[in-house]
């Protein structure tokens, strides 16, 4: 880490300038411009359109609808990753590698095959119909397409954390009389706790945008099942620009709080559990 | 001290689960794991099976349908390659120096992976739209990049930007530098140092981003379906294509695209898996 190692090699300032021409023209003007379109509105205009009725019923939707899928991936991912990680059966490489499938699927053909499951005449949607219970076209179909794409992010956040976490505080736990049960809520399950918020939050972050798996499967009715990306596409196709880059940006500075709340939570309970 | 021969014995017990729980676990885990990720695989190439292979067929061979299995292929073709040279360059820099503002660009870097990809779309529309920045300059000059190739590249490009330096950096930073270093004191330029030492040391971690990177590429919908336009068999990539047959009831024909997508999504995990038990650990595991 000195200096001297540092300068022995060679093409730091060509690569340097290739980069930074890179990220200026492919992410930092781009972005620059969903910075500064809304305010052409001026401040009083942007206000007004991002606080239209069926623009807040969108936000609160993407919003909630990722929230709540993330809580729904918290447990489901926990359980997934445990088995993975602590016990051995046979198909166990085959699973893990499917666990990344949301991933590598594209997100407009895992909307259509959730659509097409979902669907009152599905593989699930026809089990659901007696019971009165709709998923395809409505609010819920959301929640079904966000747990789908958020699973593996809650999964794949807590593995490498499980893979390291010292058995001996377990192993103290059980010496000193405690039942598998009481280790696993009192010592396992707080050592976990940064890694599942670090989970909920990633997944939280991929719900709030998320478009492709969401478009087909919702419905897209105004009020009720609009997500906030399909709104933007809509202010694109009226050519209300800046109407869009207002929407854009306020789901923006809304998911960095968010994510920026998350984290400084985490890094608490980080320092309380060491 | 006496008890320490106790431990041992006591161990494998007092850290696991009792064996039924263990099955129940495991059983419900493969449960939802075959509801959840299986199903849906499974449902869109029997639905593209569904009147036989013929059908599959004809609808492979529609000239929209072809169209945008070319424009996706192009797609790719140019943004991957340039991708990974500047996801090599960005490499070296962040990988090999230690300088003011890396950490900010690492950041940049990796940006576009908390964005939504319609917003990916969206920035691009903002500067080349008809009432983008750029707009009217771009079409006085009769350039257009909105609802036409350029723009489906440009949108891909934002996308996929982090996926090869986000996988080399942390595999550069454990391998450490000292054998470029004893390459560069024996007298070798840039070059051969990159071509024999580097390159070959990082090979698999390369592979593995451009293939990520690639899946990407290729099966992009929302930042895409912003700058498409949707004109039938010349602005509609593999997944746009995928959504306009969906809308217009072809299912066969959208489950046939979405089979081909489907594969190769499964292409790029058989072969990320062989890689990951390669490279002998999980560098930059989310897509």
């Amino acid at each position: 880490m000195t200096t001297a190692r540092r300068s022995a090699l060679p093409g730091f300032g060509p690569a340097m300038a290739i980069t930074l021409c890179w990220v200026s023209l492919i992410v930092l003007v781009p972005l620059a411009s969903l910075a500064l379109r809304p305010w052409e509105l001026g401040l009083a205009g942007v206000l007004h359109s991002v606080t239209e009725p069926r623009v807040l019923a969108a936000l609160k939707l993407s919003f909630g609808a990722a929230a709540l899928a993330a809580s729904v991936n918290v447990p489901f991912g926990l359980l997934v990753a445990w088995v993975m990680v602590r016990y051995r059966f046979p198909g166990r490489r085959l699973a893990d590698s499917l666990i990344d499938m949301p991933l590598a699927l594209p997100t407009a053909v895992a909307g259509i095959a959730l659509t097409a499951l979902f669907s009152p005449k599905g593989w699930i949607g026809a089990w659901l119909t007696p019971f009165g219970i709709k998923v395809a076209y409505t609010p819920l179909g959301i929640m079904v397409a966000l747990v789908f794409v958020g699973l593996p992010f809650v999964v794949r956040t807590l593995e490498p954390v499980l893979m390291d976490l010292p058995q001996d505080a377990e192993e103290a736990a059980a010496t000193l009389g405690a039942t598998r049960a009481q280790t696993l809520r009192r010592v396992v399950l707080p050592a976990l706790a940064p890694a599942l918020l670090a989970g909920f939050a990633a997944a939280l972050a991929r719900g709030v945008g998320e478009y492709g798996s969401v478009i087909f499967i919702a419905g897209n009715m105004p009020m009720i099942s609009e997500i906030a990306p399909l709104l933007i596409v809509i202010r694109l196709e009226q050519l209300d620009y800046a109407g869009a880059a207002a929407l854009g940006l306020i789901m923006l500075l809304v998911s960095f709080a968010i994510l920026l709340l998350l984290n400084l939570l985490q890094k608490r309970m980080g320092v309380r559990v060491r | 001290m006496s008890q320490s021969q106790a431990v041992p014995s006591v161990f494998p017990t007092a850290t696991r689960e009792r064996p039924a729980t263990r099955v129940v676990l495991t059983g419900v885990t493969i449960v939802l794991l075959v509801i959840l990720l299986l199903l849906p695989l499974t449902v869109i190439f029997t639905e593209a099976l569904s009147r036989g292979l013929g059908a599959v067929g004809v609808a492979l061979t529609d000239p929209d349908s072809l169209a945008s299995i070319k424009l996706t292929l192009l797609v790719a073709a140019v943004s991957v390659p340039l991708n990974t040279v500047c996801g090599l360059a960005a490499a070296w820099c962040i990988g090999r120096f230690q300088f003011r503002g890396r950490s900010l660009l690492l950041t940049l870097i990796e940006l576009p992976l908390s964005v939504s990809p319609v917003i990916s779309g969206l920035v691009w529309v903002l500067l080349f739209g008809a009432n983008g920045w750029f707009g009217p300059m771009l079409d006085r000059a009769g350039v257009r990049i909105i609802f036409a190739v350029p723009g489906l590249i440009l949108a891909t490009l934002l996308v996929t930007f982090p996926f090869v330096a986000r996988t080399l950096i942390p595999l550069m930073q454990q391998q450490g530098a000292a054998e470029e270093e004893a390459a560069i004191t024996l007298g070798a330029g840039f070059w051969q140092m990159f071509w024999r030492v580097t390159l070959p040391n990082m090979r698999w971690g390369l592979l593995y981003g451009v293939l990520l990177g690639n899946a990407r590429a290729m099966g992009e919908f929302g930042a895409v379906a912003v700058v498409s336009g949707h004109v039938r068999g010349q602005t509609m990539t593999m997944p746009l294509q995928v959504e306009a047959l969906f809308n217009d009831y072809d299912w066969i024909g959208a489950f046939t695209i979405a089979g081909l997508l489907s594969l190769l999504a499964l292409v790029t995990l058989a072969v990320k898996a062989a890689l990951e038990w390669r490279i002998g650990e999980r560098s930059g595991a989310l897509l």
